[in-house]
């Protein structure tokens, strides 16, 4: 059995290295001898190069070096440039955006000046980037599914760093660049603004996003099911089913009485992985800007249940009662 | 096979690797309780094992053996007596007696009292009688927080000449001034159980315990002065939440439903005695503790040079009622409640 669940790949076809298509003008060349490596082999394609780097890639690269660079270098300054505090107190550490005093004006450099540089270069990295996706798979007479898809993630970057914070006019509102930071602002921000999980398009995107991990284990596992099958040849199965696709759409039929194809299910997978960071992305922008307390948005619409008042002994804000203490 | 060996010993390893990057949580077992409706996750979870060694630091000393009341008041017989005068001789070396228990077991009378025990001298003596005042304000002030068990010297200090957990202004790591500002958190901070939320929460928020309130109390933005709070203020205040949940040794919901922390119509009993603390604690600091500032010697003060402060666990040492609730006031009455 454990060959039809390992996560490691069972099958290493290696033939010459492939180099390639031809590539029209306008592109670089591709760089690098490409090589095989046994391990990657074992959890992908064992060859590795030639690379292209191309304008975008390089730009990207450099941007985002900066930016890394950036973040890096005030993690360092922050433990006094002492490499072994980095390294305990890294998840700690953190770049934060300016206080709320500036506004959207260019603050000092020490008070969120360095976030703004950093938070530039981020985003001209992941534009660049985005603009390689796109332009690779022109280059390569692909469709541009995987450069609208990770649009869909942009948008929701962009939501969190610029859009928002603009609309609130403040850079204070954006997340700071730090690993426990950014999990603490998260729990923050649904606190400020009275429980994000009330907020619609916050569980639409959680739809989405624990969607995306069922559709992919469910669509992984009939795949490795069929294995034995031919199954793994799920293009040509969309117009040639064969026993693999009608065994597994069987299967789905039995257990639960319909059946994705194989055309359909990468369809879901598109749009289910897309909308994730759609939905919430729309979530974000709306929170502050049009609803400032999801909980009573919530309460407002009657989508928040009323339970049993389980302590009618207390009723009132303490602050309202006569002579309470400041 | 080789594949399958190689397998296994990786699973292993991931297995080894899991269990000890989650070995600094408190292991299992522990107990859930729930307080409040049910399924709405109204719990709280607490370990046996915390909770044995809690139980074990929270006995009681004994009461001193009961004195005579009779006889002319103490400010009478001995002098400089300003704040427990109306005592009798008995009673006053009883209470004088607890408090070296209490706060000074090792150094004894010595600690306070000079040679001659009427001398103000000792800056320890000042600090004492304010604290005695202190302890009777509360006492007689603060009953929605306290009562009915009270406060002694002893819910503080616990044997200890300084309190356990006190809090001074905290200024943070030294940074270079042009790079690396760690803008008030982002250090692991015991006060507010190692986040990177804001490292002292109480300068700010137990001087202005107002300001703790961020949520929004209306459903759309900028129709109340309640909206448009940013996210650095809710930061702030979960910091100080955190310290109140580490210090009393409880979750959220032992005071909020968490669905909406604001609301007060959803919250257990517990918030308003907290509501009531928070006050009580910003009244502390800014009459007694605040200006004891210029009584104590440099090594008492903290970094930015302010004296020592209270915060909820002061008194409470990770537990939700301090001392469990038992009253040790009740046998220290005339000493310690408000004088009539």
């Amino acid at each position: 059995m454990i060959e039809y669940q390992t996560i490691f790949t069972q099958v290493q076809a290696r033939g010459h290295a492939h180099d390639g298509i031809a590539m029209d003008r306008g592109t670089w060349p591709r760089e690098g001898k490409p090589f095989f490596n046994h391990w990657l082999g074992v959890i992908g394609n064992a060859q590795i190069g030639p690379f292209y780097l191309g304008t975008l890639g390089l730009a990207s690269l450099v941007s985002g070096g900066l930016a890394f660079f950036i973040i890096g270098m005030n993690y360092l300054a922050s433990v006094n440039w002492n490499p072994i505090q980095m390294v305990r107190q890294l998840f700690w550490l953190s770049l934060d955006p300016p206080a709320p005093k500036y506004g959207l004006s260019f603050p000092p450099l020490n008070e969120g000046g360095w976030w703004m540089i950093a938070s530039f270069f981020l985003l001209l990295s992941v534009m660049l980037w985005w603009g390689r996706t796109y332009w690779r798979a022109r280059a390569l007479g692909l469709g541009t599914h995987v450069a609208w898809a990770f649009a869909s993630a942009i948008w929701l970057f962009l939501v969190l760093g610029l859009i928002r914070p603009i609309l609130m006019g403040s850079w204070s509102e954006a997340v700071p660049y730090g690993i426990f930071s950014h999990l603490d602002w998260t729990a923050a921000f649904s606190i400020r603004y009275g429980n994000l999980f009330y907020n619609p398009f916050h569980a639409l995107s959680i739809v989405f996003l624990y969607g995306s991990t069922l559709l992919f284990a469910m669509h992984g596992a009939t795949i490795l099911a069929v294995h034995r099958f031919g199954g793994e040849r799920e293009i040509e199965q969309i117009t040639d089913r064969g026993t693999a696709s009608e065994r597994a759409a069987l299967f789905w039929r039995w257990t639960m009485g319909f059946n994705a194809t194989m055309e359909s299910i990468h369809r879901w997978a598109w749009w289910f992985a897309v909308l994730t960071t759609l939905t919430g992305g729309i979530g974000i922008l709306l929170t502050g800007t049009a609803v400032d307390n999801w909980y009573l948005w919530a309460v407002k619409h009657g989508v928040a249940p009323q339970y049993p008042d389980y302590w009618p002994s207390v009723t009132v804000d303490p602050s309202s009662l006569p002579g309470a203490p400041k | 096979m080789n594949t399958n060996s190689f397998t296994r010993k990786l699973m292993g390893a991931l297995a080894l690797g899991t269990s000890l990057f989650v070995a600094a949580c408190e292991l299992p077992p522990q107990e859930s309780e729930q307080n409040g409706y049910r399924g709405t996750g109204m719990d709280q979870i607490r370990s046996p094992e915390r909770q044995a060694k809690l139980a074990a630091a929270n006995e009681i000393p004994e009461a001193q053996p009961e004195a005579p009341k009779d006889g002319p008041p103490v400010s009478q017989i001995y002098q400089n007596v300003k704040v427990l005068g109306h005592l009798s001789e008995g009673e006053f070396l009883r209470i004088m007696t607890a408090i070296t228990e209490w706060v000074m077991p090792e150094q004894g009378c010595g600690g306070c009292h000079s040679d001659n025990l009427a001398d103000d001298s000792m800056y320890t003596k000042v600090v004492a009688r304010r604290m005695l005042q202190m302890t009777q304000d509360i006492n007689a002030k603060w009953a929605n927080h306290v009562a009915p068990a009270g406060v002694t010297c002893y819910t503080c200090h616990r044997g200890q000449q300084v309190p356990q957990y006190v809090w001074f202004q905290d200024p943070g790591p030294m940074t270079p001034a042009y790079m690396g500002n760690r803008n008030g958190q982002n250090a692991p901070a015991e006060s507010v159980a190692f986040a990177t939320l804001p490292y002292d929460p109480f300068s700010s928020l137990l001087k202005n315990p107002e300001k703790i309130r961020v949520q929004s109390t209306v459903t759309l933005p900028n129709q109340l002065a309640s909206a448009g709070k940013p996210i650095q203020d809710a930061e702030m205040t979960y910091a100080l939440m955190t310290h109140m949940s580490k210090g009393l040794g409880v979750n959220c919901t032992y005071c909020h439903n968490s669905r909406a922390f604001g609301s007060w119509e959803q919250s257990p009993p517990q918030r308003t005695t907290a509501w009531y603390g928070l006050r009580m604690v910003a009244d502390l600091n800014h009459t007694y503790l605040d200006p004891l500032k210029p009584v104590y010697p440099d090594n008492r003060l903290g970094p930015t040079g302010d004296a020592a402060k209270a915060n909820c666990a002061t008194c409470h040492q990770g537990v939700n009622k301090p001392l469990y609730g038992v009253s040790m006031l009740k046998d220290y009455l005339t000493e310690l409640s408000a004088k009539k």
